[in-house]
């Protein structure tokens, strides 16, 4: 297959056309607006629907309202624009309406500043919005995972009818890459509970997140909760370098973790014993993975963009059994091969400890 | 074997096109590559540098902070990155736009006015090919062919007088 | 026996929860025989808001979708973009329309959205308790203008359709009132024009109805319907603010 060069985020929005995406809705921020230029370009030639919202919450809504109407639809925005469709994304999840919202993260908080990051993890895989809602988070590190994962995203959004995001960063969303497009097969899942238009002969279709008997929203809970189990026993995905026999083993995701990829790459150069453990998808966390990652492991260090946020799911996959320790820089840092290298040799002469 | 290059100068010289060129030839050669943007609020006139990674292995960091090849168009560039370059590294200078001297002596320093080169020779805005061009002809870190392939991947062919001046600012380059 | 009065079809049969006297349920009805007049409760899709209409979605027969607060233009707009021969319209409150979401109205009418908006006006936030509307009227008390609406302090009532009538995109704003017959019997037709509209594809239409809330007021629903017509009316005055069909209030007095 051929391969071509692109941004990050122009791969994105070429792999959610392909998957089969109708409409997208979407407001300009940097480091992610190459996203809804390329959409708006390519998107009405495929048949579909570009629409610049009047904000970021508007956005987001029309992305309530499309998948509502049963399409495959899409938003994308980077870190304060994600924050202003917190709402939006909670109804979503209430309302089990399935979604794609990409997130290529820069530093805050507030406006912070625009260079990449990490810095909302805990936003993606905790608490993207009010409410016992959850959201597949989908960590691409490649412009070609980019790719991939966004397709992933939309059939597993269908799938559970929970929104799933992609958290790229802006380093992801900003360099080139090549990439390649596997030929992707359309959408295959039924939408019964679409709020097309009932055409007289079925009962009204109701998408709503309200219900004001607590005994009726408890169960209506406890019902998506049981999806997100689902989700965690089956839709983990990690990756793995060199941790079959590691004993420093490196926890990084999205953009850092190519950084660590380098570090471990030297640190197996001068002997020692690194590896790298990469969750895809940050939440499902692959607690299961991340513990065959670290079978041969006496210490873990996490790196991360932020000044550390994933540490904390390392730390509870491993229930403590193992020392895990944190690297990260912030603010749009982006940490050196050589400052990670430093903290694997660091924890490598006290590994006995 | 990774060459990271890091080209860097004002917003308008062409630093992120000369990027483009140099992975599109690496990727004309079979090579893994990258390419990283540095961005910022500016639309004209601001610093911008640009992040080359051409290996023969799985790219990690696509960030080029310790380049094995700096190409400086402008003074504050090469104040900026010239103690960043590896010890044996090479670096590549227009004299026209920049007027600061190398002192170190552990990397290998070429210096051109590349920026006039292309005024005399009818290339307004080819100091960046012209640059590549000497950075092809004292490292073969790419071949000629390879990078004729690359700038027909990023000119389009409804422009071919621009495909000739590229290829024309890279020969001045190579023969300098 | 001969049946003289029934449920529009495009009504569920579940009971309303509304106040005696308020006067969402005639505005349901009239959306609702709009709908099986024109035949096309199988094509249509409504959006409600946050407000006193927020059950509305058990209430109409067709498909239904309930929206965040002040957002239903947006989800709307998605709607509509994603099914462009279907029907779509929201129905929203004050408070919905021209203060949390006045954003999501304004741009869906500057956009020109094929949508239709029927906008209930009752001066007041009706199901926290009553509390200041962007519509509530001055010195007009409600739970936190306790002291009347002073407009130094809270500003001024927005006159919502006078304001998307200047906008290019809309099609048709009209204000119109459900107190008598005859104002029912325009309301409804006003309403039957704002989907007319969506069906040719005329582009975006709100009709603002003036409604009472005895509970909030403190009236009875007979006395409330007086303040609709003393008190209400004088302020929002009813009538056709833009047609593009035909010439506008404005026009023909000029």
């Amino acid at each position: 297959m051929e391969k071509m060069l692109m941004k990050g985020n122009e791969a994105l929005a070429e792999a959610a056309i392909r998957a089969g995406c109708k409409c997208f809705f979407g407001y300009p921020i940097t480091p992610q607006t190459e996203v809804a230029a390329y959409l708006s370009r390519q998107l009405p030639k495929n048949g579909g629907v570009f629409l610049q919202a009047e904000s970021e919450v508007a956005a987001i809504n029309m992305v309530y309202g499309a998948a509502a109407a049963g399409v495959r639809t899409m938003t994308s925005s980077s870190s304060p624009g994600i924050s202003l469709k917190a709402e939006g994304i909670s109804y979503l999840c209430g309302a089990d309406l399935p979604c794609v919202i990409i997130n290529v993260q820069r530093g805050g908080p507030g406006l912070g500043g625009i260079q990449p990051s990490q810095a909302d993890y805990w936003q993606a895989t905790k608490a993207l919005g009010h409410g016992d809602s959850r959201v597949f988070v989908y960590a691409p590190n490649s412009v070609q995972e980019m790719v991939n994962l966004v397709v992933i995203a939309f059939d597993k959004a269908d799938e559970y009818r929970v929104p799933a995001m992609i958290l790229a960063d802006g380093l992801l969303g900003q360099m080139m890459e090549p990439v390649s497009f596997p030929e992707i097969s359309a959408n295959k899942t039924e939408k019964p509970w679409a709020t097309d238009g009932h055409g007289n002969n079925r009962p009204h279709n109701i998408a709503n997140s309200l219900y004001l008997k607590p005994d009726v929203l408890e169960n209506s809970i406890w019902e998506r909760d049981s999806r997100y189990k689902q989700m965690e026993m089956t839709e983990t995905m990690a990756d793995y370098y060199c941790c079959d026999d590691a004993e420093i083993v490196v926890a990084a995701y999205g953009a850092s973790s190519r950084i660590c990829k380098s570090a471990v790459k030297a640190a197996r150069d001068q002997g020692i014993k690194a590896g790298l453990f990469r969750p895809v998808t940050l939440f499902p966390f692959p607690k299961n993975e991340l513990k065959t990652a670290c079978r041969n492991a006496k210490k873990v260090l996490t790196v991360e963009m932020s000044t550390g946020q994933m540490v904390e799911d390392v730390k509870l996959a491993l229930e403590c059994k193992i020392p895990v320790e944190f690297y990260g820089r912030t603010g749009g840092i982006i940490p050196t091969p050589d400052e990670v290298l430093a903290e694997i040799k660091k924890l490598n002469e006290n590994k006995g400890e | 074997m990774t060459d990271n290059i890091l080209i860097a100068g004002f917003g308008g010289q062409g630093i992120l096109f000369a990027g483009k060129i140099l992975v599109y030839a690496g990727m004309a050669s079979g090579k893994e590559v990258s390419w990283l943007p540095s961005y910022g609020p500016e639309m004209r006139g601001g610093t911008c540098n640009c992040s080359v990674v051409i290996s023969d292995e799985p790219i990690g960091s696509p960030l080029v902070i310790t380049p094995d090849v700096l190409i400086a168009l402008n003074t504050p560039s090469l104040e900026k990155f010239i103690n960043n370059v590896k010890p044996g590294g090479v670096v590549l200078i227009d004299t026209t736009m920049c007027d600061a001297k190398v002192t170190r002596e552990d990397v290998k320093v070429f210096a051109l006015p590349a920026t006039e080169m292309a005024d005399t020779n009818d290339l307004k805005g080819g100091a960046n090919i012209i640059l590549l061009g000497k950075l092809l002809g004292e490292t073969k870190i790419l071949t000629e062919e390879a990078f004729a392939k690359a700038v027909e991947k990023v000119v389009p062919i409804s422009k071919p007088k621009l495909r000739e001046n590229d290829m024309r600012a890279l020969t001045l380059g190579m023969q300098y | 026996m001969a049946v003289v009065f029934e449920k529009p079809h495009a009504l569920t049969d579940v009971d309303l929860h509304y106040c005696p006297g308020c006067t969402h349920g005639i505005i349901h009805r009239l959306v609702a025989e709009v709908i099986d007049e024109m035949g096309i409760e199988g094509d249509t899709i409504g959006v409600c808001p946050v407000g006193c209409s927020v059950m509305a979605y058990d209430y109409f027969n067709c498909d239904m979708i309930e929206a965040a607060h002040g957002r239903a233009p947006a989800v709307a707009t998605g709607v509509k973009r994603s099914l462009p021969e279907k029907f779509v319209f929201t129905y929203q409150g004050d408070g919905d329309v021209a203060a949390i979401g006045t954003a999501e109205t304004v741009h869906a009418a500057s956009r020109g959205e094929n949508i239709v908006i029927v906008f209930v006006n009752n001066t007041t936030y009706g199901m926290t308790g009553g509390q200041m509307a962007p519509t509530t009227l001055p010195k007009q008390v409600t739970q936190t203008t306790p002291f009347g609406r002073d407009t130094a302090v809270n500003g001024f009532p927005i006159r919502v359709v006078e304001m998307l009538a200047t906008l290019s995109g809309t099609a048709l704003a009209a204000r119109v009132a459900v107190d008598t017959v005859p104002h029912v019997k325009e309301a409804k037709k006003m309403i039957r024009k704002a989907f007319e509209n969506q069906k040719n594809k005329t582009g975006f239409s709100v009709v603002e109805v003036l409604s009472t809330c005895p509970t909030n007021w403190g009236l009875s629903p007979v006395d409330s319907l007086t303040r609709l017509q003393e008190e209400m009316i004088p302020y929002y005055p009813l009538g056709i603010y833009k047609d593009v069909n035909v010439r506008t209030v404005r026009e023909v007095n000029a």
